[in-house]
């Protein structure tokens, strides 16, 4: 059992309400930073060795350090709530019961950040928990730890949330900034990075709910007590959002550096696989993280155990490892076709490309075709080097890493399952031969 | 084109208040919840008529509506059902069987997915991940998530809104629009 930070109270009855969260200790790191320096919140932040929890595991502490001090733009703190990549749903389990956690966190990251004016930008489909948090603020108002101000501490914040409308692109932090100013989600060109130039030409700082939700713990415990759990450079806990087939699909939180096996098939996790089937492959970051055969996934190429750690999963780099992106657990039984589990995914790039550079807009759709040609019984063997040549000419050639997300499913496919390619086509094409040789005999 | 759509004084007092919530001259900024709030103001799809009267709201040009409306796979382009059955069909919904469902569920309405029924009552839609991976497979009704679906409980579900529902359901439901 690890250390609950972020899903300590969440079978709390009553915990969405102001009441019972503040029974509970809540808002206590806002007290605690409204003592402080903001500087000084943003050095426990860097001390706890903090990184996104939204994908890309960037360091938060230092995404904070580089936001433009000089200018006299006003600053902005963004929650990237768009969570929308496949196989991930901790944001909105997080946010749907544990509303004032997250508004908590987001007082505490806009002190830090010098911040008047925050935002959450939740995904449109989850206008239920627009409801819920715009609740749970109207609280907060009203207990006096949002407005003029705050506690009598000089420092005022106002914080909104902001629908979207259906677009995975949307998740990419400067795609959001645009749709946070009321246009297409189409990512930015960087640099200028959002810290200097982001939400309507000003400094701003966009991070993931439960990197912000990490914030009041890392205050409230202290950086360097909250970089011992966790191991190297992967400190703190991470929730996982578990599904496919392990008997118990959900939300966990765990330690970083948990051993995979444990995490796996223990039943205090995931349980193991369900139906008594065997576990053939996983995608373990999220829909774009590269897939991995199971034995790849349970130890690494050198036959050592994997944990749960950004480094650990990527042990090998894209050649025999993976990565822990958003913490998306997606596991496949023996009975999945991963040639068709591939289909699905390009045929989602394909459809949430933005369409402003042509090697993602076009290359997506191309392998879409292709892909749908082989399940549909027409591929050609060509095929598979086909694929590989499209997505080795989209990885790297985009605005957004969107692209790369679309081509690491396919060569990681390719790349540990070219087999199964190859057996599908080729049962394709016996069907087809011996088609042929009944319409001769018969003609 | 004149047109004789506008908002209901609960639906306009939301508007104003999303509007305050950016800084002046930012209203652009409310673009997407009010489209959301014209959607469930004017039948669940966004007409022409609707999007010119939030560019008018906004104060920016049509276009900038359009090309925003039709970016968002939320808003809706033509006229659809009282209830839209948005079926997710991405990875983990599809490996936990939601190809069944969309089946089942055509059969059943007899009508393909993009088509509404002959009555009015249900538009069948496909959708990319709802965030819901570990319910799977799942589909959402206006604010209503629908989880764990089998065949079984899509016949109760179905049931129950042709039963009960008078009124077209919306994604921002129409119970938070009051001031």
């Amino acid at each position: 059992m690890g250390k609950k930070l972020l899903l300590e109270h969440i079978n709390v009855p009553g915990i969405d309400t102001y009441a019972v969260y503040r029974e509970k200790g809540g808002y206590a790191s806002v007290e605690k930073a409204l003592k402080m320096k903001p500087d000084d919140v943003v050095e426990e932040v860097k001390k706890s060795g903090l990184r996104g929890r939204g994908g890309a595991g960037f360091p938060t502490g230092m995404k904070w350090s580089f936001i433009d001090k000089k200018t006299p733009n006003p600053h902005y703190l963004v929650c990237n709530a768009d969570e929308s990549e496949p196989g991930t749903f901790k944001d909105r389990y997080f946010m749907q019961h544990l509303p004032h956690a997250l508004v908590e966190g987001m007082i505490v990251s806009s002190f830090a950040l010098d911040a008047h004016t925050a935002y959450i930008y939740i995904r449109g489909e989850l206008l239920y928990v627009y409801h819920i948090l715009e609740k749970a603020i109207a609280e907060a108002y009203n207990a006096g730890w949002l407005g003029k101000n705050i506690m009598g501490s000089g420092f005022d914040l106002d914080l909104y949330v902001h629908p979207g409308a259906g677009a995975y692109i949307c998740g990419e932090e400067t795609g959001l900034i645009e749709s946070l100013e009321g246009k297409r989600g189409n990512p930015r060109m960087k640099p200028p990075f959002p810290a200097i130039q982001g939400l309507w030409m000003c400094p701003t700082v966009v991070n993931n709910v439960e990197t912000i939700a990490a914030v009041p713990h890392i205050l409230n415990m202290g950086g360097e007590e909250y970089a011992k759990i966790g191991i190297g450079k992967s400190t703190g806990t991470k929730l996982i959002s578990a599904c496919g087939h392990v008997k118990n699909p959900g939300v966990y939180e765990i330690d970083l550096g948990l051993p995979v096996e444990e995490f796996l098939f223990s039943d205090e996790y995931c349980g193991g696989i369900r139906n008594g089937k065997k576990f053939k492959a996983i995608v373990a970051g999220g829909s774009s993280v590269p897939i991995l055969p199971a034995e790849l996934f349970l130890k690494n190429a050198k036959g050592e155990p994997r944990l749960m750690s950004y480094e650990s999963l990527a042990d090998g780099g894209f050649a025999s490892g993976t990565m822990m992106g958003s913490g998306g657990f997606i596991v496949m039984d023996e009975t999945v076709s991963v040639v068709k589990n591939l289909y699905n995914f390009t045929r989602f790039y394909h459809h949430e490309s933005c369409g402003q550079c042509s090697p993602c807009r076009e290359g997506t759709g191309w392998m879409e075709r292709v892909l749908h040609r082989i399940i549909d019984g027409h591929g050609k063997m060509s095929d598979i080097d086909l694929l590989w040549d499209v997505q080795s000419k989209i990885e790297g050639r985009t605005i957004c890493p969107l692209g790369d997300a679309a081509a690491w499913p396919v060569a990681s496919a390719i790349r540990h399952f070219r087999k199964e390619f190859e057996e599908l086509i080729q049962a394709q094409q016996k069907v087809k031969d011996v088609n042929y040789l009944q319409e001769l005999v018969t003609a | 084109m004149a047109s004789n759509l506008k908002f209901s004084d609960d639906a306009l007092t939301v508007a104003h208040k999303i509007i305050s919530r950016y800084p002046e001259g930012k209203q652009k900024s409310a673009l997407l919840p009010l489209l959301h709030l014209a959607q469930a103001e004017f039948g669940g799809w966004l007409s022409p008529e609707a999007m010119n009267y939030v560019a008018g709201i906004l104060n920016i040009l049509p276009v900038e509506v359009y090309e925003v409306a039709t970016f968002y796979s939320m808003y809706n382009m033509k006229p659809v059902g009282k209830c839209v059955l948005e079926v997710c069909r991405t990875g983990p919904c599809w490996l936990m069987g939601a190809e069944d469902i969309v089946k089942y569920l055509e059969r059943k309405l007899e009508i393909k997915v993009g088509e509404t029924t002959a009555d009015g009552m249900f538009t069948l839609k496909t959708v990319e991940c709802l965030a819901a991976c570990g319910t799977a497979p799942v589909m959402q009704v206006g604010e209503t998530y629908h989880e764990n679906l089998t065949c079984d409980k899509l016949d109760t579900i179905l049931s129950d809104y042709r039963n009960t529902v008078k009124e077209p359901i919306s994604h921002f439901a129409k119970k938070h629009i009051k001031s």
